[in-house]
């Protein structure tokens, strides 16, 4: 059932760039059009690009924020994130505990 | 001969209905939300809408390119390892498999933790268990990832907790005591609530889903709301998400107030303004389905709450669509075709800014 909620209505999470619209939500209370709005302004993409997997593949890649299949080098989970922190000007609880420990 | 469409019972049965009858039971279901919340009915173009949705020849069905919105989840990996006979599949996985694959194989915008219990109370004796979960899977997950359990009142009266149970008391007339009993049940379920959640957002969670709130009615959701305010306050940066148990708060207490707003009774727009209030980012609004009536009615009915708390909330609404809510058919597997008409019509009509 959730997987035909997140095929009929989902924005399919790092496939695309759903995980970033949900981020501003929950960071800034953004209803849905503005949350949109902000990230795709972020991203420099148009709004119906958010959920293009086409479009979101490369530039998910070219700006190092993870993707869903394994790349060399390229920056998963926390990495990610804090690529994902810079991109977005939000702050992310585990990246901010990351930081922490490294220190 | 009188073309028929195939539909739902809120049970799940395929049903055949011509469209003027899927018209009269769009109306029916819209005018009873609209009679219970005190809350506009669906316009002529909404029921158009709703029909044109419903009648859509294919199997599954989607919004249009660009309306899509990210999904949160409830019950976390549990739907993967699961095994109690309910939405659990019982496959043998570790949580953080479960949340990875949610990530990279089904697309989830954002994924939750939770004990296989799924409530707070029993979270108490394992939580550094809890914890290291956290910890592992923030490491390796890229996608927002809460700690999602229930509020779940009802575990803190006998023969399961401590206070003597509201229900029990009330047999025998003993109102005031009832209402004592569930006040300090409150009081602990919120010390229990932001005591975990301090542990969990310590170890790096995103934030809280607090799902199926006021399940044990108005009480359970006053311990909720002052969680929320509590942690809002300690942590300005903690995700925080309201999902409710029903479509009305049940006045098992009957007098519990918060910001001077008589919980008992409250619809989904007025829990928004509360929820909203206390300092959630989400609200998760629902609305229950009758499995005697057909998906038709029950969509129209639950489109018609939720796109007025959508209306009326200050902060994104992500409308419960699980088993039995939001329009969606009261069985363990809903079908594919009632599930995504249901999803497209509160993306497209209610206007919700998430699922």
């Amino acid at each position: 059932m959730p997987i035909s909620h997140i095929m009929a209505s989902g924005m399919t999470g790092i496939r695309a760039a759903g995980d970033l619209v949900a981020r501003m939500e929950f960071s800034k209370n953004m209803r849905i059009g503005e949350a949109k709005e902000y990230v795709a302004k972020k991203l420099g993409v148009d709004i119906m690009d958010l959920s293009d997997e086409h479009v979101m593949r490369e530039l998910r890649e070219e700006l190092d924020i993870g993707v869903i299949t394994s790349v060399p080098g390229a920056a998963k989970g926390i990495a990610a994130k804090m690529n994902i922190e810079k991109l977005l000007g939000v702050r992310i609880n585990s990246c901010k505990l990351f930081r922490e420990q490294f220190a | 001969m009188t073309t028929e469409y195939v539909l739902r019972m809120g049970d799940g049965k395929r049903i055949y209905l011509t469209k003027e009858k899927i018209l009269s039971e769009i109306e029916d279901g819209s005018a009873n939300a609209a009679d219970l919340g005190e809350i506009p009915d669906l316009s002529a173009d909404e029921i158009d809408k709703l029909a044109e949705i419903l009648m859509m020849p294919g199997k599954s069905v989607s919004v249009e390119q660009g309306m899509e919105v990210p999904v949160t989840h409830d019950i976390g990996t549990i739907r993967l390892d699961g095994d109690q006979g309910n939405s659990g599949v019982g496959i043998p996985s570790s949580r953080l498999v479960g949340c990875m694959t949610h990530e990279r194989a089904f697309g989830a915008d954002t994924m939750e933790l939770g004990h296989i219990d799924y409530s707070f109370k029993p979270v108490k004796p394992v939580v550094s268990n809890e914890c290291q979960a956290m910890e592992v899977c923030q490491q390796n997950m890229i996608i927002p990832l809460f700690y999602g359990a229930m509020p779940n009142m009802g575990l803190y009266y006998t023969p399961d907790g401590p206070f003597e149970n509201p229900g029990d008391l009330m047999k025998l007339f003993k109102i005031d005591k009832a209402r004592g009993s569930m006040e300090h049940a409150a009081e602990h379920l919120t010390r229990d609530m932001v005591w975990v959640m301090q542990k969990l957002f310590a170890s790096g969670a995103d934030g809280v889903n607090f799902d199926t709130t006021a399940a044990a009615g108005d009480a359970d959701m006053y311990g909720t709301l002052r969680a929320v305010e509590i942690l809002r306050t300690q942590f300005p940066d903690m995700y925080i998400e309201v999902g409710m148990a029903g479509e009305m708060v049940l006045g098992m207490h009957g007098e519990l107030e918060y910001d001077e707003v008589r919980l008992a009774g409250l619809w989904p727009h007025e829990q928004a303004l509360l929820v909203a209030k206390a300092g959630a980012n989400v609200f998760g609004p629902v609305c229950n389905t009758n499995t005697s009536k057909t998906s038709a009615w029950n969509l129209a009915r639950a489109v018609t709450f939720i796109r007025a708390a959508v209306e009326a909330s200050p902060i994104p609404c992500h409308v419960n669509m699980g088993m039995g809510v939001g329009g969606i058919p009261m069985l363990e597997t809903p079908p594919i075709d009632a599930v995504t008409r249901a999803s497209k019509a509160m993306v497209e009509i209610a206007g919700v800014d998430g699922i």
